[in-house]
């Protein structure tokens, strides 16, 4: 490797914003979490602390993964994918239970959720089968294929964790449509996904008089339709966002000084923390948080279109549509644009498994990076 | 990389784009255009709101004196997360507040947000107690009624209870004006209720209750509550009510009801076997200790009610002072046969006999003369079917016989003051109204109220008096009714130097074959221009049970002292 060496671009456009990222996470996660911390473990950096550490250690694996060459780990796509199933499934059956949850998958003293390792997974499966199908993915028989590999994890993972599925099946949706030559059927589902929002209420009594939903899913619908009505059915939660979100203003109550935080909005470090960036930096926080997303975004699509192949190109599109759907459908929750569903905001939120996870796969796509040469060398 | 995904990534980067701009116009949206409303919102959430007591009015008598006040008390209480030095905490508080340090212990270890010491702490203690600048011991103040003066008019004033609000007497009747408007404060406070320190904090200041200043007079209310203990004690009677009011207007200027009970402590029972008794017979005895008879109560008022029949006859022109009656010692009213108290009779005597006599021969024929229609068309011009409107809760109704279903019988025993019922306050109103020219007088105790800091005073007004006999009746009752002391019944009320009119009475109890009585005395002084009126009634006496032995003396013995001290001098003695 040392001999002849091509001069290679590295983005550190991208690292940097992820860095950027997790550390306002940090702070974010200190403010949002030092008052409960404080009360419940007498510390009230507890949570920072423990996110620092796992970041910290997420950013040195980034950075090894990004000098390996890609295409190495292309040969455990498959050892990875049946992995997944097997993970999934010993997580239903020893897994740890957190908030009567069984999400949680026990190694030695740590634990993490094995959702976020499907995810990885299926990225990188998918990539490789993109890749080796060549032209076929543009016919529905390639098409039905990935689908075929996609949906029974994506189906394990939904009974565990609802958005988890919903977001596997996003990434294949995304991978699919930028590898296919064909655009219209796309362009329908995702005009269909659309109109189901903007057309919620009278979907939602279809959906109630057919009997399709369980109940307690039903009643998150009808808490998104009308919180302050289901305030006890769930809406509590929704409705604490939306104070927090509303009472920010334009330029939010500073840094520190939310007081949702003090219990209101539960949790308020994991899933909801967007409201409290709300609340503390208001309108002007809120935008320039979803516009450094932007850029990453922007930065993704730059390495994808100049990947030097069409693997690496995937694995750079799984990585965007994985970061960007967990962000959008973040967003559309806190502000009850959707009806609720856990889903974390990258690098931000709290939770040890999901920035672990999330540095990795930004160390894959700067990996993806650094294998573009130069021109003037080329 | 071909094309076609270069331009379907740059497709799925707009797409994703949009999606994000259109989640920052729902943000926009949001945190704009609804911010009001949710900011709103959240703050009600957050507010904590905190009742900053105010004040309570103060009651002074005729003179200034206070008669009920307030005294700042405080409450200690821990807040555990906040205590650093347990064991310094238990022992300072332990020994500030004079209690078991094991009782201290429990409630400072106790792990809540805020547990209460101990309250009613005195100012004193509660100041020292903040010198310490312990950790989590808060130290709140608070306002307690105060009564300075213990038993004095008791079943008057009134107290009040926990929420600063009147329970029974003046404290209840002139709640609204006394209380004045609590303040709040409003704090911050986390989702558990916590307060947040320093977090911002509105604040409205609490608007002191207004001053009230009312008739009664301490000296002469002292007066008559001792001389009501005294012949309580020396008659062994049950209770002993003494009313003392000015006749021309109706300010009370006294109004003792013994036993009293101690105002500072008013939920002690001043029974001797109140151990005993179950809460709801507990209640029930104090609600009878806080009852003032004298309001709350009727009686049959027996013989100075025959004021009341003289009055009406005399104003109807059916009888003159000099007409002449006979009493053989009973009266046949159609089949029954009605006693007079002098078996033997009073002979032949004048109306003005009759009255000094307190013959009920000669009452039941003036009854007659005046007829039902005419008696009750009187009972009811003097005011003595409706309340006297005195500004005490709880005032009783008269009972009288309806009209309809009144035979001469019933008129004949209501003529000498038998068979129906009013109480103490109406007897004396009525008989003020009588003998002061005419004109109903309303009996209060509300003279003023004075705000806080005594800017503003309003006089409070009663409803100017109608007239319910003229000038001449009223004149011939004092006249008469200064017979009955210096020449009748009434004799034992009179005083040198003073002229003074009267009435007694000796009630049966129902039901009268218990012959348990009620013994009382009217009297008012001068007998020539009235200013003021007092009456006694003396509840099942023992031994001698006359109102003319028992009850007259003891007015006498209160005019005699309170009337220098009204500024009404003794007259030259007229040498007989």
């Amino acid at each position: 490797m040392a001999k002849n060496k091509p001069r290679r671009f590295y983005d550190y456009s991208l690292l940097f914003s992820v860095i950027f990222l997790t550390a306002f996470g940090l702070v974010m996660i200190y403010s949002e979490s030092s008052y409960s911390a404080q009360i419940k473990y007498g510390d009230a950096s507890y949570f920072m602390m423990r996110q620092l550490k796992i970041a910290a250690v997420g950013l040195v694996l980034a950075v090894v993964i990004s000098k390996l060459d890609y295409h190495w780990y292309a040969r455990f796509a498959m050892l990875a994918y049946l992995l997944s199933y097997v993970l999934m499934i010993a997580v239903s059956l020893i897994g740890r239970e957190v908030n009567g949850k069984k999400r949680w998958l026990g190694v030695g003293g740590a634990s993490f959720q094995p959702t976020e390792f499907v995810k990885i997974a299926l990225i990188v499966m998918i990539a490789v089968m993109i890749t080796s199908m060549g032209s076929r993915i543009s016919t529905w028989k390639g098409i039905i294929r990935v689908f075929v590999f996609t949906l029974p994890i994506a189906g394990i993972v939904a009974a565990n964790n609802l958005s988890s599925g919903i977001i596997i099946c996003g990434m294949a949706f995304v991978m699919v449509f930028v590898a296919s030559k064909k655009s219209l059927p796309f362009y329908a589902c995702g005009a269909a996904g659309l109109a189901a929002i903007f057309l919620a209420e009278p979907v939602a009594a279809v959906i109630d008089n057919l009997h399709l939903l369980k109940d307690y899913q039903m009643a998150r619908i009808h808490v998104w339709l009308d919180p302050e009505a289901y305030a006890l059915d769930g809406g509590y939660q929704v409705l604490q966002g939306l104070y927090a979100i509303g009472s920010g203003g334009l330029f939010g109550k500073g840094l520190g000084e939310s007081i949702q935080k003090m219990g209101f909005v539960p949790e308020a470090q994991n899933d909801m923390i967007f409201s409290i960036i709300c609340e503390e930096l208001g309108l002007f926080g809120a935008v320039s948080v979803i516009l450094i997303f932007l850029f990453m975004i922007y930065r993704f699509m730059l390495i994808a279109g100049n990947a030097p192949d069409l693997f690496g190109a995937m694995i750079v599109v799984g990585v965007m549509a994985h970061i960007a759907i967990q962000v959008i459908l973040n967003i559309a929750v806190v502000t009850n644009t959707i009806p609720n569903t856990g889903i974390t905001l990258p690098f931000i939120s709290y939770g040890g498994t999901s920035v672990l996870f999330l540095m990795v796969e930004i160390g894959m796509v700067l990996s993806v990076s650094n294998q573009i040469r130069l021109e003037k060398q080329g | 990389m071909r094309t076609s995904h270069r331009a379907k990534t740059a497709v799925l980067c707009l797409l994703l784009c949009l999606c994000m701009a259109g989640l920052m116009g729902r943000l926009a949206y949001l945190m704009i255009w609804r911010a009001e409303e949710y900011s709103e919102k959240a703050e009600d959430l957050h507010q904590r709101e905190r009742t900053i007591k105010a004040a309570r009015g103060r009651i002074l008598d005729a003179n200034g004196v206070v008669l009920a006040a307030n005294r700042t008390v405080c409450t200690v209480s821990v807040i555990y997360s906040q205590v650093t030095d347990r064991e310094h905490v238990i022992r300072v508080l332990a020994e500030e507040l004079e209690m078991e340090e094991e009782t201290v212990r429990r409630r400072v270890e106790k792990r809540s947000s805020r547990e209460i010491v101990r309250t009613n702490v005195d100012k004193a203690v509660g100041d020292r107690i903040r010198e310490y600048h312990l950790d989590g011991v808060k130290v709140d103040e608070d306002y307690r009624r105060d009564y300075p003066y213990g038993e004095l008019a008791s079943k008057v004033l009134g107290f009040t209870g926990g929420d600063n609000q009147g329970i029974i007497g003046l404290e209840v009747q002139y709640d609204s004006v006394l209380k004045g408007t609590n303040g709040t404060i409003l704090t911050m406070a986390d989702a558990a209720g916590v307060e947040i320190e320093n977090a911002f904090e509105d604040r409205i200041e609490p608007v002191a209750g207004n001053d009230l200043r009312v008739s009664l007079d301490v000296n002469i209310q002292k007066y008559a509550q001792q001389a009501a203990e005294e012949t309580m004690e020396r008659k062994g009677a049950k209770k002993v009510s003494v009313i003392i009011m000015n006749l021309k207007d109706g300010a009370i200027l006294a109004m003792a009801n013994v036993p009293e009970f101690d105002l500072n402590d008013p939920f002690t029972l001043n029974l001797e076997n109140a151990g005993a008794l179950s809460a709801s017979e507990k209640q029930d005895q104090l609600n009878q200790m806080w009852r003032n008879p004298a309001i709350n109560d009727t009686y049959e008022p027996g013989s100075t009610a025959k004021i009341i029949t003289a009055a009406a006859a005399l104003e109807a022109g059916v009888v003159s002072l000099e007409d002449t009656f006979s009493c053989p010692g009973f009266r046949i009213v159609e089949d029954r046969k009605i006693r007079c108290h002098k078996v033997g009779g009073h002979g032949t005597e004048t109306f003005l006999e009759g009255v000094m006599n307190s013959c009920n021969p000669v009452f039941i024929d003036v009854g007659q003369r005046l007829g039902i229609d005419r008696y009750c068309q009187y009972f009811e011009q003097f005011g003595l079917k409706k309340k006297t409107g005195i500004d005490l809760p709880g005032e009783a109704g008269t009972i009288m016989h309806r009209k309809e279903n009144m035979g001469l019988v019933e008129l004949a025993t209501v003529s000498f003051g038998q068979s129906f019922q009013i109480t103490p306050i109406q007897l004396i109103a009525t008989a003020a109204s009588i003998v002061n020219g005419g004109r109903r007088v309303t009996p209060h105790f509300g003279v003023e109220v004075i705000s806080a800091d005594g800017a503003n005073v309003r006089r409070l007004s009663y409803p100017a008096g109608e007239r319910i006999i003229s000038e001449e009746t009223s004149a011939a009752m004092r006249q008469v009714l200064e017979s009955v002391v210096s020449e009748g019944g009434g004799k034992k009320a009179a005083i040198e130097g003073y002229r003074i009119g009267g009435k007694t009475a000796t009630s049966e109890k129902l039901p009268r074959s218990l012959k348990k009585y009620i013994s009382s005395f009217i009297g008012f002084v001068p007998a020539d221009d009235p200013q003021v009126i007092a009456l006694i009634t003396i509840d099942e006496p023992q031994g001698v049970y006359y109102g003319g032995t028992i009850a007259a003396p003891v007015i006498a013995d209160i005019f005699r002292n309170i009337l220098p001290y009204l500024g009404m001098e003794q007259s030259e003695l007229s040498v007989d």
